[in-house]
C-alpha cells in the first residue's frame, strides 16, 4: 500500500514537475507574489512573463553548465 | 483568436502524444498480433474518456478566478518542463526524440517476450494499454486544463479529437511509425503554447488585469517564443565552441 502510494506520488511529481524542481518552485513563488500584489492594488502584469523567461533561461544554462562539468571542460 | 490558439495547441499536443502511442501499438500489433494490442488500446481509451467525462463537467462548477490560478499554475509548471526539454533537444544538449529507434526497441522487446496464453496475449494488451493510457493522459491533462481555464472544453476537446482521428488514420493506412512527422518541432511549439497559456491564465487567476485584455496572450506567446529561440541559438553556439576546442 505504502509502495503504491509512493509510486503514485512519484508518477505525479515526474509528470508535472519533471527534471528541474526549481522551475516549479519559482513559478509558485512568482504567482504568489503576483496574487499578493494584486490584492494590495498593484497590477504587476509584467512580472510573470519576465520571471518565466528568466526561469527557463536559468534552468537551460544550468543544464549546459552541468553537461560541461560532466565532460570536464569549463 | 484565443479560441483558434487553444484548438491549435490541443491539436499539436495531441498529435505528438498520438504519434508516440501509435509507435508502441504498431510495434506490438505487427509483432505479436492485433487482437490484444487493439483491445489494450481500446481499454485505455475507455478509461481516458471516463476521466474526461468526470473531470470535465466537475471543473465547470468551480469559480473561474481560483480555478484559473490553480490550473494556470499547474499548466505553467507542466509547460515549463516541456519547454525546457524542447529547448535542450533543439539546442543539441539532449537526444532528439526518434520514433524509429523507439519502434525498433519495442519490436525487439515484443519478440523476445514469450506469449502468455492462446486466447489473450496479456503482454500485448498491457504494453498497448500502458502506451495509450500514459500518452493519452497528457492529452487529457492539457484538454481539461485548457478547457477549464478558458471555459471552452468543447473546442479544446475538438482539437484533441481531430488529432486522434488524423494520426490514427494515417497510422492505420501506413502501418509504420510516423517518423517523418516533425515531432521535435511540434513539441517545441507545444512547449511555447503551454507555457504561454499557463503564464496568461496563472497571472489572470492571481488578479492581474492584462493590458489589451485577451489579446495580450499574443504578446506572451511572442515573448516566450523569441526567448526560447534565443536560448536554442545560445546553446548551439556554446556547444559548437566547446567542441571546437
Amino acid at each position: 500500500m505504502r509502495r503504491a502510494l509512493r509510486s503514485f506520488a512519484h508518477f505525479w511529481y515526474d509528470f508535472v514537475v519533471g527534471d528541474d524542481w526549481r522551475m516549479a518552485a519559482t513559478a509558485v513563488v512568482i504567482l504568489a507574489v503576483t496574487w499578493f500584489a494584486a490584492h494590495h492594488g498593484l497590477n504587476l502584469w509584467w512580472l510573470v512573463p519576465l520571471a518565466v523567461v528568466a526561469t527557463v533561461a536559468g534552468s537551460v544554462l544550468f543544464a549546459l553548465r552541468s553537461a560541461g562539468e560532466r565532460r570536464g571542460d569549463r | 483568436m484565443h479560441e483558434a490558439l487553444l484548438v491549435i495547441s490541443t491539436f499539436l499536443a495531441s498529435s505528438v502524444e498520438m504519434v508516440e502511442a501509435l509507435t508502441i501499438v504498431l510495434a506490438v500489433g505487427l509483432t505479436r498480433g492485433w487482437r490484444s494490442a487493439l483491445l489494450g488500446s481500446g481499454a485505455a481509451l475507455v478509461v481516458l474518456a471516463a476521466v474526461v467525462a468526470v473531470l470535465g463537467p466537475a471543473v465547470g462548477h468551480v469559480p473561474l478566478a481560483p480555478l484559473r490560478l490553480f490550473v494556470g499554475a499547474l499548466l505553467l509548471i507542466f509547460g515549463l518542463q516541456w519547454l525546457r526539454k524542447a529547448i535542450l533537444r533543439a539546442g543539441g544538449l539532449k537526444a532528439l526524440h526518434d520514433e524509429d529507434a523507439i519502434y525498433r526497441t519495442a519490436v525487439e522487446q515484443a519478440r523476445t517476450t514469450a506469449a502468455t496464453g492462446r486466447e489473450m496475449d496479456w503482454y500485448s494488451f498491457t504494453v498497448a494499454f500502458k502506451g495509450v493510457f500514459l500518452e493519452g493522459f497528457e492529452v487529457v491533462f492539457i484538454v481539461v486544463t485548457f478547457g477549464a481555464s478558458a471555459h471552452q472544453l468543447g473546442p479544446a476537446a475538438a482539437g484533441a479529437f481531430a488529432a486522434v482521428i488524423i494520426v490514427g488514420t494515417v497510422g492505420v493506412v501506413l502501418r509504420s511509425p510516423l517518423a517523418r512527422v516533425p515531432e521535435n518541432t511540434m513539441k517545441f511549439v507545444v512547449g511555447i503554447m503551454l507555457t504561454s497559456f499557463g503564464t496568461f491564465w496563472g497571472a489572470e487567476g492571481a488578479g492581474v488585469r492584462w493590458p489589451g485584455g485577451d489579446s495580450a496572450i499574443l504578446g506572451v506567446v511572442a515573448l516566450v517564443a523569441l526567448s526560447s529561440i534565443g536560448l536554442v541559438l545560445v546553446l548551439r553556439r556554446r556547444l559548437a565552441l566547446s567542441e571546437a576546442r
